[in-house]
């Protein structure tokens, strides 16, 4: 198989027995990003200077007789809105357009304490907000699948680069699938941690309560090592876990047997694709074929999930992103003569439409006389859904569902329809919403040639059973298919 | 349900410190008025002694010790900023 498309592990294995250097890694990923980037637009920026004489400098390091270890040397892509200190940060907003951060997020510190490269800051929808990458100040990203298609969103860029070979894998952000939904119509896996378990620090702040950093991988293997180095306690986040992390290699074991399986009837039911819900089916034979128990299961207070995450999610954005007023960073508009007059131009020409809508719709939520009716009342049939996940989990090691309830879509096909781009989240929404870990696995690919991604829920803390059944799924779907690009 | 007006529009987007062009007001009134209407949904849910979440973990708040630490230089503070003097963000007439 060609270089680009190799795993991290794969690559690891041909670094220690001296058979390729970083290198010529980086520089056979440069050439796969020079032959599809045109087509495709997954990067806001590209560092290949610095990533070949970073490469340059891990080879050295390797012929002294360095370890290697999981992801040294190799190529990553982070998602733009994930600080890179004197590498600027865009969201993919004009409002961002030149902020150069003065520091790294957590999880860069701890990568490049691991030696990794950084490949270049990749596309997304702006401020994370959009399921089809076609909100972003800097072009829309295209399926490598079908460039007809969105690659889904919000980090359509991070989800397009893994799949294509521009990169080993990729950094993004889940606050309502953000990661899962375009892993999935990107036929890669993704995966969302517990929410706490990544630092949040140096992650531009969408919707805090439900933002959470995660890796996209070409297999559940590359997901499990990434787990590895950015999970873990950082006094700089204080909704940080303070626990000790497992290694997430060790779940790593093909051996589902007598693990019992749920799958929430709510999360399978209108609007799901005909080919999603028989993919799905197919693994529900695969698990039992194995040995596992597999059960319908109900979960009522799902049908207000996405109601809840769209009162939450834009009234805690409508807050954060109060902060880009044009004093500190970011654009300002320079004809206004009152401060007043300078933020509202600031921001009315700094952010898109869709980061807009989101905060009227918060603001509104959050204003005198309304505050209860939505915000308050979201917050405890938060706490429904919650509970059904709690009740659900005393029966069952994991649940499973579609991770999106279509393939890819024609780009343009939802632009014009808030509300129906919404519903294409409606399986990933309801984990964030209870903090759960989950990831998106490819479980084959449709008629039209397309992938189809398969959701595993997990507890609270229990991504050792998520992975588990991930790793299994995957050994027995045996999903190689590559975008003929 | 109410339905969202363009004078609500405005409203929030005073709020908001935004503004929009009068054709775009109605659009966006429209857009608001149909996925508000959608959530209000969440009205029909029985909450009746059901606490709001504030975290889905069982945490608690977090402090530390309040000790001094190198932190952000002056100059590196403002690195980013569209305009400065005498050290200090500078913005036009506060109104």
């Amino acid at each position: 198989m060609e270089i680009h498309y190799l795993t991290a592990h794969q690559l690891k294995d041909r670094l220690e027995k001296g058979q390729i250097s970083c290198t010529e890694i980086v520089k056979s990923i440069y050439l796969r990003i020079e032959e599809v980037e045109d087509r495709l637009n997954s990067y806001i920026r590209l560092e290949k200077e610095s990533a070949l004489s970073r490469a340059g400098e891990v080879d050295k390091l390797i012929s002294a007789g360095s370890d290697i270890e999981d992801f040294m040397g190799m190529p990553v892509a982070v998602k733009d809105n994930i600080c890179t200190k004197n590498i600027t940060t865009t969201c993919a907003s004009r409002i961002l357009e030149n902020y150069i951060p003065i520091y790294n997020a957590t999880v860069i510190d701890r990568l490049e304490s691991r030696n990794y490269i950084l490949a270049g800051k990749a596309n997304m929808d702006e401020f994370a907000m959009g399921s089809s990458n076609e909100n972003s100040y800097f072009g829309t990203v295209k399926n490598p699948w079908d460039t007809d298609r969105v690659p889904g969103g919000s980090s359509g860029g991070p989800a397009a680069c893994v799949a294509a070979g521009e990169a080993v894998c990729s950094l993004g952000s889940d606050t309502g699938g953000s990661i899962r939904q375009p892993a999935s119509l990107c036929g890669v896996v993704g995966f969302k941690p517990t929410y706490g378990m990544v630092s949040r620090y140096g992650l531009v702040a969408f919707a805090s309560s439900l933002d959470q950093i995660g890796p996209i991988t070409r297999d559940v293997e590359d997901c499990a090592a990434m787990l590895n180095i950015i999970c873990g306690h950082d006094r700089k986040d204080s909704t940080s876990i303070n626990m000790e992390v497992p290694d997430y290699k060790s779940f790593l074991k093909a051996d589902i047997k007598d693990m019992r399986i749920g799958v929430p009837k709510e999360l399978m039911v209108e609007g799901i694709d005909r080919e999603v819900k028989e993919a799905v089916y197919r693994t529900i034979k695969l698990v039992e074929d194995m040995g596992g128990i597999v059960e319908e299961i109900s979960l009522p207070n799902l049908e207000y999930a996405l109601s809840v995450y769209y009162i939450i999610a834009p009234s805690e954005a409508s807050s954060n992103l109060s902060r880009f007023d044009g004093v500190r960073y970011g654009y300002r508009n320079v004809e206004a003569e009152s401060l007043r007059e300078m933020y509202r131009r600031s921001r009315a020409e700094g952010f898109g439409d869709e980061v807009k809508r989101r905060i009227m719709i918060g603001a509104y939520c959050l204003s005198a006389g309304y505050y209860d009716a939505y915000y308050e009342k979201a917050q405890r049939v938060r706490t429904l859904i919650i509970n059904d996940f709690k009740k659900a989990f005393k029966k069952f090691d994991v649940l499973i569902s579609p991770t999106s309830p279509t393939t890819a879509f024609k780009i343009g096909e939802k632009i014009e329809d808030p509300l129906t781009m919404y519903l294409s989240d409606i399986c990933t929404i309801p984990v964030n919403l209870a903090g759960l870990p989950a990831i998106s696995i490819p479980a084959g690919l449709s008629g039209g040639k397309l992938p189809i991604g398969l959701q595993i829920i997990g507890n609270v803390l229990r991504e050792d059973n998520v992975l588990k059944v991930a790793y299994s799924l995957e050994k027995a779907i045996g999903f190689t298919c590559r975008p003929g690009l | 349900m109410e339905r969202i007006s363009k004078d609500d529009v405005k409203r929030v987007a005073e709020l908001a410190e935004l503004e929009f062009g009068e054709k775009d007001i109605e659009k966006i009134a429209s857009q608001l008025d149909r996925i508000l209407d959608h959530v209000a949904n969440v009205g029909s849910a029985n909450t009746e002694g059901i606490p709001p979440t504030s975290h889905i973990l069982d945490i608690k708040n977090v402090f530390r010790e309040d000790m001094a630490e190198e932190s952000v230089t002056q100059e590196s503070a403002l690195k980013n900023a569209p305009d400065e003097a005498n050290d200090g963000f500078k913005v036009p007439k506060i109104d």
